[in-house]
């Protein structure tokens, strides 16, 4: 039985994890298994970790401003390491008009403040099920 | 405060009146079942003498400057000083943090408050691999000793009072201001102000920690005797409960927690052979100003008492001025929101009014852009207004603790005040703050909390404005935001590469090598950290240095 | 075989272990040493893994580490954060770290967790390492798929009361008191050496250790090799993968009756299990492959 694994990486130097262990929860209690990688990782580690977890969908959750050049740096070495197809979402404090460079990047959906769990947990089923669709697994 | 016969005639009336008023309710029913605060207890639908009856003014409360200081810890409080205003500010390079600085004063702020960026915080030089897409992102970003001079430049320490967050290179930044000041001509005895300085909380909840717990608690003991000896008007910690809410704790949690780190510092001073007495008074606190009205102002003056306990009664202090609880507080971010965000003024006048009203020492208020950026010059000004606003219009600023006698403020204190006894003697049982740290048992308490909260904005069951509530269809985005702009990076990177040409690299190595040794042996580093700071070493440098010596910490997560 | 390989098929036998069959018949059988670290959450486990791995990379050895979880009862999700602590090693080539949900099984571990070892002894790691929290006594699993367990304790745990907590105790082979540099941390050490004694157990079994700085890891990981080395060379790994063998088995024999037990419609459970075991019976008679 398939079981959808997400992870949920803290990149760059911010500390604050109230948010991504929010999310991590509840889609624990959706019924994911989440990885969680802790504080500061760099797009290597992030990437990295994504390979050897073989996981389904990676969630950044960035606060302290770097969202454009870590999302890209992130993507950027998903897709040189043959991983690019594994969608990714980004949560945090995201200025409205960055969220249309984001989607540029190739990041699936943004999340800002004020986003309610339910939504965040049906997205991920929405968008890992059309996944599932496409690629006929 | 009432006789017991007063008191039997209150009930009998009070008695028959929550009958009466629970008949009516079968019609007018309440809007909830509950009414809950932050921390889980209710409130009661009505307080009366009956809540109070226990209350002895003279233990319980005293005047205002007088043991256990609940009514305040200064006699006149603001008639005779309003409390300092002091915005938390900083981005870029130290040349645009200046401006702003400069900006804030001319505005009529009263203390300078520094915000650093990252890689600042945890150790890292603007040219680090670490740093790329960090730097000056949230605070101002610095290298070295002249990053500092120019951050300061035409401002004259030895008139100002200024905080800097800072924590795990606390030591570092502490050693530029100082050897700043003296050369503006000051001399560091005179200097006032406060670092952050609280490791324990990055540990728990903000996460710029670098070393282990172990020795970045010789650290801080560090400081506290260097500056009992040299530097007396500073402020050598702000142990702070500020990001613990932040992260989800309730009210009592984020003193308790708070008192938790202040229990360990202490024993970690006095164990380091220091006097409780002498570096107690450079102790200093920093808490949040939340939502709940009534709550806040009770949070504080419990906190005032709490403290003043603990001091004497745990640790026998004498010096009233080892037992005075002296804080600054900002008003809570992450209340704000990103939707409507012009609601978010008329919430941080609020969350200042109950910091005001609790008797804070300090004040930051939140900027109404808060959930989007850092602040504008337009947005903290209103931010600033708002303080002045409240000092010079509202007149709550002319009475000291207005609100003491209230029947529920002084039972909302007392409840508060008994649940942070209750998880005090469970962080005892554990074995001390340190170690409920390692156990996690604090993060999973806070996370707890963060869960519940968010569940219960989910379920509609806390609303929140403009976000669960009364929503807009289209909102208006806000026209301007704060953006850091990228090239400051760049331009940072080259002034330290010129920076590390212009020096004296022998100087350098020496003084870090010596830095070094000292640390090795167990001596205090902060004289070391001071001489290598004059060489102009690099904040990366040193705390490369002490990397080498102390080890590096990493976390343990768990839901 | 890379990294990301070795990960699909990882996913593969978790979620379609029907065909892990297929997966390893194709792999060499292979062996190496495979240590289970189990204790409760807090003892320094992790930490200690990650100091661990240092110390065997330090001497040329690849290392694999498979991180268990329990998964929610409720929700059938789970939050694996174990990995986070061994940050230092995610980009090095000579270290695998999996994590994985028990995903219900009953001795705490995941089901696959035979399976996924198989695999990673055979793709040539030299040592696996397996991660499990190890609070109760049917959380003894690891004792059947490792072939030494460490457990971890540290004072302040209530470890007191955890030693006579029989079950736990008796299946490791290494205890690892963590944290030495705390007070009571001798008290423990000396109610450890006591319970062993009066067991008739080996108390040089005893390791002291502070994960955090790598005190005494070196002293662990050379009982480590000693350890295997004796095992393999008297019989006794022989017994114990004949011992881990058996119970892959069962966990495969209970999965396959539990299949059909799932389409049996009966209100005895003796009728219900005759009535499975019918049924798997006449589909081998029939061909059908019974499958596991």
């Amino acid at each position: 039985m398939k079981k959808y694994r997400i992870l949920i990486a803290k990149p760059g130097l911010d500390g604050h994890d109230r948010g991504a262990k929010v999310v991590a929860h509840a889609l624990r209690d959706a019924g994911f298994e989440v990885i969680y990688t802790g504080l500061r990782q760099t797009p290597e580690q992030i990437v990295k970790t994504a390979i050897q977890e073989d996981v389904d969908l990676i969630g950044l959750s960035i606060l302290s401003g770097a969202h454009l050049q870590l999302s890209k740096k992130v993507i950027e070495l998903m897709k040189k390491e043959g991983i690019g197809n594994i969608p990714v979402f980004v949560g945090g404090i995201i200025p409205p008009d960055d969220v249309p460079k984001l989607l540029e990047i190739g990041v699936v959906r943004v999340f800002g403040p004020g986003t309610p769990l339910s939504k965040i947990v049906q997205e991920v089923r929405e968008v890992l099920e059309g996944v599932a669709s496409t690629s006929g697994s | 405060m009432y006789d017991k016969e007063q008191l039997k005639k209150i009930a009998e009336v009070f008695e028959h009146w929550q009958q009466q008023t629970e008949n009516d309710m079968k019609k007018f029913p309440e809007r909830k079942q509950r009414f809950l605060s932050s921390s889980g207890y209710e409130f009661k639908r009505c307080y009366t003498p009956l809540d109070v009856s226990e209350l002895d003014y003279l233990k319980d409360l005293g005047m205002p400057g007088e043991y256990p200081y609940t009514r305040g810890v200064q006699r006149t409080m603001y008639r005779g000083r309003l409390w300092t205003m002091r915005q938390y500010a900083g981005f870029g390079t130290a040349e645009e943090t200046n401006k702003r600085f400069k900006y804030l004063l001319q505005q009529g702020q009263t203390g300078l408050s520094v915000a650093f960026d990252l890689p600042t915080q945890i150790g890292y030089d603007s040219d680090h691999p670490l740093a790329e897409g960090e730097v000056g992102r949230v605070g101002v970003a610095v290298d070295s000793l002249r990053d500092i001079e120019i951050l300061f430049d035409g401002i004259p320490l030895k008139d100002v009072s200024t905080s800097m967050t800072i924590n795990s290179t606390a030591v570092i930044l502490l050693s530029m201001y100082a050897v700043t000041a003296q050369k503006q001509g000051a001399k560091i005895e005179e200097l006032r102000g406060t670092i952050q300085n609280d490791i324990l909380k990055e540990y728990i909840a903000r996460g710029t920690y670098i070393f282990p717990p172990e020795p970045s608690m010789k650290i801080v003991t560090d400081i506290f005797e260097f500056c009992a000896q040299h530097m007396p008007k500073w402020n050598t910690i702000s142990i702070s409960g500020y990001h613990i809410r932040e992260a989800g704790a309730s009210a009592v949690q984020e003193l308790a927690f708070t008192f938790g780190d202040a229990i360990a510092y202490v024993e970690a001073a006095i164990k380091a052979g220091l006097d409780p007495n002498v570096f107690g008074r450079q102790l200093s606190f920093f808490f949040a100003a939340h939502n709940n009205f009534l709550e806040e102002i009770a949070k504080f003056r419990a906190a005032r008492r709490i403290w003043a306990k603990i001091m004497k009664e745990r640790f026998n202090v004498t010096n009233q001025d080892a037992m005075r609880l002296r804080f600054h507080t900002q008003t809570g971010g992450s209340t704000l929101t990103a939707q409507q965000p012009l609601n978010n003024i008329v919430r941080v006048a609020i969350q200042a009014l109950a910091a005001v009203l609790g008797g804070t020492q300090s004040l930051h208020t939140n900027s109404f852009d808060e959930a989007l950026g850092l602040p504008t010059e337009q947005s903290v000004q209103v931010a600033l207004r708002t303080q002045q606003i409240i000092a010079y219009e509202s007149g709550v600023a002319d009475i000291v603790d207005p609100l003491a006698g209230s029947f529920a403020v002084e039972a909302l204190t007392n409840e508060i005040e008994e649940k942070v006894w209750e998880y005090l003697e469970k962080i005892d049982a554990l074995g001390g703050m340190v170690r409920a740290i390692e156990l996690g048992y604090v993060q999973k308490e806070i996370h707890k909390s963060a869960y519940e909260q968010q569940l219960a904005i989910e379920k509609g069951e806390q609303i929140v404005v403009g976000v669960n509530a009364f929503q807009t269809k289209e909102e208006k985005p806000v026209e301007n935001i704060l953006k850091v702009d990228p090239a400051l990076e760049e331009k940072q990177k080259e002034s330290l590469k010129q920076l590390r040409e212009q020096r004296d690299n022998r100087a350098v190595a020496s003084a870090l090598k010596e830095l070094k040794q000292a640390a090795q042996e167990g001596k205090n580093i902060v004289p070391y950290v001071f001489e290598a700071v004059k060489c102009y070493a690099t904040l990366g440098e040193i705390s490369d240095v002490l990397r080498e010596v102390y080890g590096e910490y990493t976390e343990s997560t768990s839901i | 075989m890379d990294h990301k390989q070795i990960a699909k098929l990882i996913t593969l036998i978790e979620n379609e272990p029907d065909r892990s069959r297929d997966i390893l018949k194709k792999l060499p059988k292979r062996i190496c040493p495979v240590i289970g670290f189990t204790g409760s959450p807090g003892v320094g486990k992790s930490t200690l893994i990650d100091q661990v791995i240092a110390r065997l990379r330090s001497i040329g050895k690849t290392v694999a580490v498979v991180a268990v979880d329990p998964s929610s009862p409720f929700s059938q999700g789970a939050f694996l954060g174990d990995r986070v602590r061994m940050k230092k090693h995610f980009l090095d080539e000579g270290v695998f770290i999996r994590s994985m949900a028990s995903r219900g099984a009953l001795g705490g571990l995941n089901e696959s967790i035979y399976d996924v070892v198989e695999l990673l002894e055979s793709v040539g790691f030299d040592y696996v390492l397996i991660e499990t929290v190890g609070v109760g006594q049917a959380e003894i699993e690891v004792r059947y798929v490792a072939d030494i367990v460490v457990l971890v304790l540290s004072p302040g745990f209530g470890d007191e009361m955890q030693l006579l907590k029989a079950g736990v105790m008796e299946i490791a082979d290494i205890y690892v008191v963590n944290k030495s540099d705390l007070e009571g941390n001798d008290s423990l050490y000396d109610q450890l050496v006591g319970f062993l004694t009066f067991a008739g157990r080996d108390v040089s079994s005893v390791v002291k250790t502070t994960a955090l700085n790598g005190n005494g890891v070196e002293e662990l990981v050379d009982k480590v090799i000693t350890l295997w080395k004796s095992l393999a060379e008297t019989e006794r790994l022989k017994q114990m993968r004949k011992e881990r063998l058996k119970h892959h088995t069962e966990t495969l024999a209970r999965r396959t009756l539990q299949r059909y037990l799932s389409t049996v419609d009966s209100q005895d459970p003796y009728e219900s299990v005759e009535l499975a075991l019918k049924s798997m019976c006449e589909r081998l008679k029939y061909g059908q492959g019974g499958g596991t």
